[in-house]
């Protein structure tokens, strides 16, 4: 896979609000399928189709324990995507806050304009 | 309204990037900001280290506009054409850098909305295709910013 396909495998992974709670649950350590799947009101094949989708996008991956197979979170992807809007992000904020400190003095130009006339 | 301040990047579609930020100031001056070039060259400056030598706008309907930023020795420009203007509340525009690393030409379309004093702008870029899209939202993490993993465990409940 590519950087793009990547980041397209893993931008679809995340986008369903239950994925997305397993990976925040998994952000504070590794847990099992059960575990995994208590808060939800789903059956555990459910979970386990949701927990395919993330191991696939390579967000989620197994611990070595044989019995309790835990899942654990994988930073890497997660930090790619991210990283991708991001980047665009933090450049326009820089841009916007010059922005903002330019209408500032605009606004205080008027005010001072406002008085002069009165 | 949400917070002035708080800047929201989204991908609408495969070949758009939305953007959105409200400021603390009327639309009519923030249509200014945006559209004179003597207000336009303090702001529109990207990363550190880069200033706008050349900031020409013609704003009418079929009317063009340059860019030129600077920084040591090189320079990077850019320029358009108006399709629309609508004072103080849209502009659409059509943008393209000299080195082309969009892959073409990107229609740019600003709205501004103003409420309690306060304007939201929004911003929609429209590529010619994803891979231009994507190759844009690059460019400035390759600038240097590189978000680090720390920080994944800050965002992770956000996304929850």
């Amino acid at each position: 896979m590519n950087h793009s396909e990547r980041l397209d495998t893993t931008f679809a992974a995340l986008a369903d609000p239950t994925r997305r709670a397993i990976l925040a649950r998994l952000a504070s350590g590794e847990a099992s399928v059960t575990e995994l799947a208590e808060p939800f009101a789903m059956t555990q094949p459910a979970i386990s189709k949701h927990l395919k989708v993330l191991e696939r996008a390579s967000l989620i991956s197994r611990g070595r324990d044989a019995q309790k197979r835990p899942r654990r979170l994988e930073a890497k992807p997660l930090a790619e995507a991210t990283e991708w809007l991001e980047g665009y992000r933090r450049f326009w904020e820089d841009t916007f806050q010059r922005l903002d400190a330019v209408l500032e003095e605009l606004k205080t130009k008027e005010k001072k304009r406002g008085r002069a006339k009165r | 309204m949400t917070n002035t301040g708080t800047l929201k990047v989204t991908t609408p579609t495969d070949r758009q990037i939305a953007m959105t930020r409200v400021f603390d100031a009327p639309r009519r001056l923030v249509f200014d900001a945006l559209t004179k070039p003597e207000l336009v060259k303090q702001w529109l400056l990207g990363p550190p280290g880069w200033s706008m030598p050349v900031c020409e706008i013609d704003l009418k309907v079929g009317g063009a506009f340059r860019y030129v930023w600077q920084r040591g020795a090189t320079e990077m420009g850019m320029g358009g054409v108006y399709r629309e203007i609508v004072p103080p509340e849209r502009v659409v525009h059509t943008e393209l850098f000299d080195e082309d690393w969009t892959g073409g030409e990107t229609l740019v379309t600003t709205v501004l909305t103003e409420q309690g004093g306060k304007t939201a702008l929004s911003l929609t870029v429209l590529y010619q295709s994803r891979e231009a899209r994507d190759a844009a939202i690059k460019i400035p993490m390759e600038e240097g910013v590189a978000a680090s993993y720390d920080r994944l465990a800050e965002l992770l409940p956000s996304l929850a």
